[in-house]
């Protein structure tokens, strides 16, 4: 599946899997590899992923703060299959997911034998100092739950992530994500539908419920930046360190977006 | 009578306190406190049938000098009104702090459990001692659990010349023990709540006599998450244990398992359905850090342990 050299490129992904096939989190590296054959073929053939300085993503932890978009969480799946497929070394990326996820049935156990975690700033912290590479959405569902015409503007940051990033000395990779922004054009949102049914939003598109379309994606890495000061930083200051995150992955989508001939390819 | 000090251990009687009894009568003079008589007990062991509510209780620590307490006698019945249950568990925990206080006993060991967390949706994959104890949000009938713990902990602060050491120690499984993960595991066709597949902790009841013990050494102090030989997702457990579980969609479990605990068809109350559907899972690293205890038995034995297997 990874090609010729795959069980060497594995060999790193393995964690500290008990007698039962799991990590204390429920990651499952078979569980997550016989999952991840439909999102191969997604990566590879639907969305066509390409992916622009991956190599800049340095060893160790490290966190990948991204823009988040397209009503389902695609934009996550494919860079987390970028990065087993592509980075070097192959990194199997955690990414933070909503809080409301773990109620969800089947999503919340495919997420968590996947290695995904909630978000909580306790998990993340964990996860850094075991030296992981977490993946976060600082726009979260704002993010995800955006109108097409919204697309390519960043929401607010939350500043989680940056308190997170002082505190446990981790370098900072922005990523732009071009592509997945119109999969699922949004017209508008049911606000009142979702509350009832419980969950954050309920977008109309063109086919009824979101369903991705063949976009192409583009993923940009941008280089590490790293952060000197505390985690106990006045508010103000932190929004400073946030909107230089911010203004770095908007500069990529800006850059990507003019670039691209077409949404489709 | 010998003027020896002693360790009193309330719910002596029990499965729990029973394995303690029989880790610590040949070095301690135990002396035991428990409404139930003591079946098959070691000659050696000083037996009082009291209810610890009773002033009676003083009458022991009176006659008999107290060096420690492990306090474990604790109620967890469903089925038992929420009245009693709290008199019992509170009242009792109280009597049993006020006269360490006043008797001079250096160390107090309580007994409480990691569920005071709670389960829930939004907790962390780990919770530490400092997580809120959270479990009477979504489950009022344990809040004297909580105040149980909240009791000893306010205890520890109040009387710092004592060593107070609270352990909570993730579900307790063992071939007689009969709480509600115990009962639960040995269903032949247990229900599961469909889609979901939470990470449980499990120790074995002679592990978690074993960290009774190891708290009364000198020097700890404090609150320990105590965890097992390790996390394992709930579908596995089933696996191991050769059951067949049955998936109920989430949202018809709960009405369904109210009406049946009501007319009681089943015997959990359907708060409990919490317990296999989130995450309640604890970080033990301080009490494996600070001790030299380790669980002896893998998490394998452990899951077996609850069929005797």
């Amino acid at each position: 599946m990874l090609g010729p050299s795959r069980d060497e490129k594995l060999a790193g992904l393995r964690r500290n899997e008990n007698e039962f096939g799991v990590d204390p989190f429920g990651f499952s590296l078979e569980y997550t590899l016989a999952a991840m054959a439909p999102f191969l073929w997604l990566y590879k053939h639907y969305h066509r992923v390409q992916t622009f300085g991956i190599e800049k993503v340095p060893q160790g932890r490290v966190l990948l703060v991204s823009n988040h978009s397209g009503q389902l969480p695609m934009d996550a799946a494919m860079i987390a299959v970028a990065l087993l497929t592509e980075g070097r070394p192959a990194r199997a990326v955690r990414a933070m997911v909503e809080k409301w996820v773990p109620s969800l049935p089947y999503v919340s156990t495919f997420m968590a034998r996947v290695g995904q975690i909630v978000g909580t700033p306790e998990n993340c912290r964990r996860l850094l100092e075991n030296e992981e590479a977490i993946l976060v959405f600082p726009e979260g569902v704002r993010g995800l739950g955006k109108l097409y015409a919204q697309r390519y503007q960043l929401q607010a940051f939350g500043l989680g992530f940056m308190r997170l990033a002082l505190e446990t000395k981790t370098p900072i990779v922005p990523i732009g994500v071009v592509g997945a922004e119109e999969q699922s054009p949004a017209l508008m949102q049911v606000r009142s539908v979702a509350k009832v049914l419980g969950i954050p939003y309920l977008p109309v598109t063109p086919t009824g419920v979101p369903f991705p379309l063949p976009t192409k994606y583009r993923i940009y890495f941008g280089e590490p930046m790293t952060f000197t000061g505390t985690a106990d930083e006045d508010d103000q200051e932190l929004e400073k360190k946030v909107q230089s995150v911010r203004d770095r992955v908007q500069g990529m989508l800006d850059a990507g977006v003019k670039e691209r001939q077409h949404v489709f390819w | 009578m010998s003027t020896r000090a002693g360790v009193m251990v309330t719910g002596i009687s029990g499965n729990l306190g029973r394995a303690v009894a029989k880790l610590l009568h040949l070095k301690e003079r135990v002396i035991g406190i428990d409404r139930r008589p003591f079946i098959g007990k070691p000659k050696d062991l000083e037996m009082h049938e009291l209810d610890i509510r009773k002033k009676k209780v003083e009458d022991v620590f009176r006659r008999v000098p107290i060096k420690a307490i492990i306090h474990m006698g604790i109620l967890h019945d469903p089925r038992m009104s929420s009245e009693d249950h709290h008199n019992f568990n509170v009242r009792g925990t109280m009597r049993i702090l006020e006269c360490a206080a006043k008797h001079n006993v250096k160390k107090v060991v309580v007994l409480s459990s990691a569920n005071v967390y709670g389960p829930s949706p939004d907790n962390s994959n780990f919770l530490t001692e400092d997580a809120p104890l959270m479990a009477a949000s979504r489950f009022p009938s344990v809040r004297d659990l909580i105040e149980v713990d909240m009791l000893a902990h306010a205890f520890f602060w109040k009387h710092s010349k004592v060593e107070t050491v609270v352990l909570r120690p993730v579900h307790i499984v063992g071939p007689t023990i009969k709480n509600a993960p115990s009962n639960f595991l040995r269903l032949k066709r247990p229900w599961l709540m469909a889609g979901f597949d939470p990470m449980v902790q499990l120790i074995h009841m002679d592990d978690v006599a074993g960290a009774l013990v190891e708290a009364l050494a000198p020097g700890h102090r404090g609150v320990y998450n105590v965890t097992g030989p390790g996390e394992v997702p709930l579908s596995k457990v089933f696996a191991e244990l050769g059951s067949e579980p049955l998936p109920v969609p989430h949202l018809v479990a709960r009405p369904l398992l109210s009406t049946l605990f009501r007319y009681r068809f089943a015997s959990f109350p359907p708060e409990e359905l919490d317990h296999i559907q989130f995450l309640c899972a604890v970080d033990g690293s301080r009490w494996l850090n600070e001790t030299p205890w380790r669980p002896k038995l893998t998490l394998r034995e452990t899951i077996r342990s609850v069929i005797g297997g």
